[in-house]
């Protein structure tokens, strides 16, 4: 019972954030100035660590976690690089 | 998969649906509010509640089919806690820039140097 509860509530879970994946890859595609585009890449990252998350429970080991983790990084140092290119023109002065 | 007790499946249940639907709702926003400055605001659910209760949710799950404590989550929340202000801020901040240098109707203009820091007076 319990165990049937686990399983549909993740696949839900995990529907659902595929829809919020497509969702701000639409707003990625049609954003009519670039920091939309980036905000959208943002949001996307931090979905993709959920779905993550979401897997590491599915498949039942800790691996995803760490995998989970340098998603989120990778999203922080990005978006911190894109929004300092946006500002300035270049990252690295 | 080992079963777990059916209170902590149904606390599970609750914690994981709620969050991946208060990151939709987000995105959702992020996809319909109209100006770039309403659509900062809205990822920032699922940067909260999305990642508090989807980590509370595996800290959980990890506990109870591992028998001991597993809290490692919270470095996620954490992590990303401190980081989105900043990110966002700094987006923010480069929009506002590119704004005001094409001379955008509606943008503030930035504040007076005098009356947000007054400069000491050098006689």
């Amino acid at each position: 019972m319990s165990l049937v509860l686990v399983e549909w509530s993740l696949m839900i879970a995990q529907i659902l954030l595929g829809v919020a994946m497509l969702v701000t890859v639409y707003r990625m595609v049609i954003g009519p100035r670039a920091q939309d585009r980036v905000l959208a890449l943002d949001a996307f990252y931090v979905v993709g660590m959920l779905m993550l998350l979401t897997v590491g429970i599915r498949v039942g080991t800790p691996l995803f976690f760490e995998v989970s983790l340098i998603i989120g990084v990778l999203g922080f140092v990005s978006t911190a690089a894109l929004g300092k290119f946006l500002m300035r023109g270049e990252v690295i002065e | 998969m080992t079963d777990i007790p059916l209170w902590a499946a149904i606390i599970f249940a609750f914690l994981v649906v709620s969050g991946a639907g208060l990151t939709l709702m987000g995105c959702i926003g992020l996809a319909r509010f109209d100006t770039f400055y309403a659509r900062v605001h809205a990822p920032t659910l699922g940067t909260s509640y999305g990642l508090v209760s989807m980590a509370l949710a595996s800290a959980l799950y990890f506990t109870l089919i591992g028998g001991r404590p597993v809290f490692h989550e919270i470095v996620i929340v954490v992590f990303v806690t401190v980081t989105t202000p900043v990110t966002l801020m700094t987006l923010a901040r480069a929009a506002l820039h590119r704004d005001r240098s094409e001379g955008k109707p509606g943008i503030p203009l930035p504040a007076p140097r005098s009356s947000v820091n007054p400069a000491p007076e050098t006689q």
